[in-house]
């Protein structure tokens, strides 16, 4: 009796740290939470721009033949697979691979480049070969290393080592919800062009002329759209962690309450059974 | 009154903006940036143009004030009365540290100074560009209140 007493004791006590741990995770999830919030915003307008100045310089270029705009021939087809590179974060990384196993097995050709060590152990346990991988990129993308991803993409691109890039990661949409999503990175989708601003359009002064300023323009544009892409999921992770954390912290508190009243009971038992242990030898004394 | 509502038909909007944020967002009078081509001076009412940006200072006028901002490469646009800076770096002259931004200046000149194996000239040289550029922005801007 004594014995299970001390058990439950020891169970209770062995989750309460659990639980500080939790929590303690829980919390700084939340924190680093706000301010990848606050950077996916602040960095949307970016990308957003130089799409639209690219759409106003399309119509002063008769026959654009950019070979960052120009679908290839041949199909191997790349994606970008952003996952994260710690775990304890709920679903993040299982939705993500899922989205990419998907589309993979749509593939007759295809090539995969990982960020995060999670996606890079999965896929690499499973025998898929990987073009590229980018892991240990901390818990704040910054640009550089995005410069680098890039740079590493438009030379796996341009050496036709694939001919299509796509990017998949978990968008941000509330703390509550993310969401997969699938974004074509290259070639680069030409912005659907406003047939009522083509009037003006041709009283553009471009300098240098019209093509260097794409050249100009689109490597810009592919960065923009991964470092969004990357802080995106870095907020989704991090939302998803906070969560993940925070129903872990909660089913510890219910286990501990639960062992808790088994402690009493068992203690209860125990004393019950040592009262009546001591009442019965006293009787057995008087008789 | 009468001024001030003059001074508001002289104005234009400038906004630069880098990957990670919006760096400035302000409505001036003219701005003068670097480019490949030389300098660009820009009033209102300036004709649609696209262009490149230099690293170096970029200034512009508000209220009869110059303001210093340090930038890096870019492409800027301007239409409909809107000027717009895409750089890949751009920082407020006020924003920046003299005193620190003269120490990355001697950094980088002892780094181009310095001849070894496997040192990428061109990139010392570039590193060198932007911190003359980051410490002309913060000195001027500096001079400016003084």
């Amino acid at each position: 009796m004594a014995e299970q007493v001390r058990d439950i004791k020891r169970r209770i006590r062995s989750i309460k740290s659990t639980q500080q741990i939790t929590k303690a995770m829980e919390m700084v999830a939340a924190t680093r939470l706000r301010r990848a919030r606050e950077k996916v915003v602040a960095a949307r307008p970016y990308a957003r721009e130089i799409q639209g100045m690219i759409r106003r310089l399309l119509p002063a270029i008769p026959d654009v033949a950019h070979p960052l705009l120009e679908p290839h021939k041949s199909h191997r087809v790349g994606y970008v697979v952003m996952t994260s590179d710690r775990g304890l974060c709920g679903g993040f990384n299982g939705h993500v691979i899922r989205q990419a196993q998907v589309l993979l097995a749509q593939e007759k050709e295809y090539a995969l480049i990982i960020l995060g060590r999670k996606g890079r152990d999965f896929f690499r346990r499973r025998g898929y070969r990987l073009l590229a991988e980018f892991i240990a990129l901390g818990d704040d993308p910054i640009v550089a290393q995005t410069r680098e991803i890039a740079q590493a993409l438009l030379d796996l691109y341009e050496k036709n080592l694939v001919d299509e890039i796509n990017l998949i990661y978990m968008e941000f949409i509330s703390t509550g919800r993310q969401r997969s999503k699938v974004t074509r990175l290259l070639p680069v989708e030409a912005p659907t062009v406003d047939e009522t601003g083509q009037e003006w359009i041709n009283d553009y002064f471009f300098e240098p002329e019209p093509e260097k300023v794409l050249d100009m323009l689109l490597p810009r544009f592919i960065i923009g759209q991964i470092y969004n892409a990357m802080l995106e999921s870095k907020a989704s992770e991090l939302a998803a962690r906070m969560i993940a954390m925070g129903a872990a912290s909660e089913n510890a508190m219910e286990m501990i309450d639960q062992l808790t009243l088994s402690f009493n009971k068992a203690r209860q038992a125990a004393i019950t059974k040592e009262l009546s242990e001591i009442v019965g030898g006293a009787d057995a004394l008087k008789g | 009154m009468a001024h001030e509502e003059a001074a508001r038909h002289k104005t234009f909007g400038l906004e630069i903006i880098t990957p990670e944020r919006i760096v400035v967002e302000e409505d001036v009078e003219g701005v003068v940036l670097s480019s490949p081509e030389g300098f660009y001076g820009i009033l209102r009412n300036h004709a649609p143009f696209i262009g490149g940006l230099n690293i170096g200072v970029l200034k512009y006028r508000q209220e009869g004030k110059l303001h210093w901002v340090a930038t890096d490469n870019g492409v800027f646009e301007m239409s409909g009365n809107k000027l717009r800076i895409m750089a890949d770096a751009a920082e407020r002259g006020e924003d920046i540290n003299v005193l620190r931004a003269k120490e990355a200046c001697e950094r980088a000149k002892h780094r181009l100074g310095q001849r070894h194996e496997g040192m990428n000239h061109l990139r010392a040289e570039l590193a060198l560009k932007r911190s003359l550029a980051r410490l002309k922005a913060a000195v001027g801007e500096r001079k400016r209140d003084a």
